[in-house]
């Protein structure tokens, strides 16, 4: 369904250019969780940003559905997919109430029955109708990221793009919010690409993870392998020894 | 909304689950000015403004039918007495009256201002800050050209050159008032376009204009408040400034720069022909800058 070749992305800092993402290539399967970890600046975020057309990459091939996307096409690709961030208090503009935030996209679209369509997305993700005219300073962490979810799925589009959609959170929330994106999964039948720097995340959600390092694919891995830790590449084993803690050498 | 039986205005006004957009708007702004009201200084400088705002509209009333304008030259320069509570000036007209005139003029002047330089400066900003590039070089090597003149040389120059009046001090000021607001919303509006809910009013396919005026103008309304209300003091100083040179009203309309400016010849002897409108114009600059402090205590973004 989504089908990346080559992708590269470059930052300018002043004079120097700073080559984020370099020939990253994969392919996400229809109604499959893809998932990407790394560690911080490993480019796993400029590649979600580059599929959501936030930023500007170039590439052999980028296509959705079989058809190419690019950033200037923001009005198509917003039916197509959307984008779940980091920081829930970043992503929700403070001036808004959840109901505006979600009617946005509606007016955009012209879409009618709006009225209806923000209480069911409203319901969809946990949240009740009492936080529907709250403004999001009103709301704890796991309730701005359940709105932004819903504002998410208000067009209900084919793919949903997580990009760490639970670091922000304090661990109970946090589990809250992936058992939630799980059975959003089934009921929209959603296609997702996960990034996250938690290996435990990404292998409780996604079938197939890819792990990347300055900006490269290093490996693509199965959940499954990656739960017994039959991992292909030095680098896959040394995160897992990392994300397992401290252990004291007696 | 129609308020239930059981409620209270308060209840109906603080509670964390209002049922519409116009009782979460209502909220909202009763938080607000419940915290302009909480404190001391903010609340003064609002009291002084609404003052100013009462005499402007009650100035006939207050002024017991006595014209601004009326000369009685047979008492002229007369001291303070119960006629003439501020005594007269130079041409026998009663100070009191004209002061309290004095005061239309003067919030004829700042709201005008107001008006031509907030969006002026707001448009400026925002574009230049959104759109980046050519574009925002273009905008603020503009701003900065007229942030290279000092600002009362400056509406000096445009009021000499447009002609004494008070239209023309209104347009004189504004020209040279708008760059701080166009640099302000610059800066807000680069810091708020890195945000991720504007990333994801783009992935909604929201056009540039929406954004702009839907998501960034209303976080940048705020900070440029404060500087106006802040700035509001200068500006009057700058009005009353102009009509003291005699390019800002033109006699006989009363305006506190012009009376202070009529004053000065009389100074030693008359003292209370140019204190009185000084007073006036340090009170209400005094009460837009109490005000100014408060609004940013209150529309500081990092508090919500």
């Amino acid at each position: 369904m989504i089908d990346v070749e080559n992708l590269n992305v470059t930052f300018k800092s002043g004079n120097a250019l700073m080559h984020a993402v370099r020939d990253v290539s994969f392919f996400v399967e229809e109604g499959e969780t893809f998932g990407i970890v790394g560690e911080s600046g490993s480019g796993k975020s400029s590649v979600l940003r580059a599929i959501a057309g936030l930023i500007e990459s170039t590439h052999s091939k980028l296509s959705i559905n079989g058809k190419p996307t690019s950033a200037r096409q923001a009005r198509e690709n917003s039916r197509l997919m959307q984008m779940v961030f980091q920081d829930p208090y970043g992503s929700l503009h403070p001036r808004h109430t959840v109901d505006s935030i979600l009617r946005e996209a509606l007016i955009i679209h012209s879409i009618d029955n709006q009225d209806k369509c923000i209480l069911k997305a409203i319901a969809d993700v946990g949240l009740g109708v009492e936080h529907r005219y709250r403004y999001p300073h009103q709301l704890s962490g796991g309730q701005r990221q359940r709105v932004a979810i819903a504002r998410a799925l208000i067009l209900s589009p084919p793919i949903l793009l997580l990009d760490e959609p639970t670091s922000a959170l304090d661990v109970s929330v946090q589990a809250e919010i992936l058992n939630l994106l799980g059975r959003l999964r089934e009921s929209y039948s959603l296609t997702n690409i996960l990034v996250s720097h938690d290996l435990a995340v990404v292998a409780h959600l996604c079938s197939r993870i890819a792990v990347m390092q300055f900006g490269r694919i290093v490996e693509v891995i199965s959940a499954e392998d990656l739960r017994r830790g039959k991992t292909k590449e030095a680098y896959t084993a040394e995160l897992i020894f990392a994300s397992r803690g401290f252990s004291r050498v007696s | 909304m129609i308020l239930q039986q059981s409620q209270t205005l308060s209840q109906w006004l603080q509670t964390d689950a209002p049922v519409s957009a116009r009782q979460a708007a209502a909220g909202k702004t009763y938080r607000a000015i419940r915290s302009i009201v909480a404190n001391p200084a903010a609340l003064a400088g609002l009291i002084i403004i609404l003052l100013l705002i009462a005499v402007a509209f009650l100035a006939p009333f207050l002024a017991r039918g006595i014209s601004p304008i009326a000369q009685d030259l047979d008492n002229r320069l007369h001291a303070p007495d119960l006629a003439h509570w501020f005594g007269t000036d130079e041409l026998g007209r009663d100070i009191y009256s004209r002061t309290l005139y004095g005061a239309r003029v003067t919030l004829a002047m700042v709201l005008l201002v107001s008006v031509i330089v907030v969006p002026i400066g707001l448009a400026v900003g925002t574009l230049a800050g959104f759109l980046g590039g050519w574009i925002d070089s273009v905008l603020m090597r503009i701003t900065d050209i007229f942030l290279a003149f000092p600002r009362l040389v400056l509406a000096l120059a445009f009021a000499a050159a447009l002609g004494p009046g008070i239209e023309n001090a209104v347009i004189a000021i504004s020209l040279t008032a708008w760059p701080p607001y166009a640099r302000i919303a610059r800066a807000e509006t680069v810091t708020i376009s890195k945000s991720d809910f504007i990333s994801a009013a783009k992935m909604q396919g929201a056009s540039t204009w929406r954004i702009l005026f839907k998501h960034i103008v209303p976080l940048c309304l705020s900070s440029v408040i404060v500087r106006l209300t802040l700035d509001m003091a200068g500006i009057i100083l700058t009005a009353a400034g102009l009509g003291f040179l005699g390019l800002g009203a033109q006699p006989p309309t009363a305006e506190w720069g012009a009376m202070v400016s009529a004053g000065r010849e009389v100074i030693l002897d008359q003292w209370w022909v140019a204190t009185i409108p000084g007073v006036a114009i340090f009170i209400v600059s005094l009460g837009f800058n109490l005000l100014g402090d408060g609004l940013r205590d209150v529309f500081d973004p990092k508090s919500t």
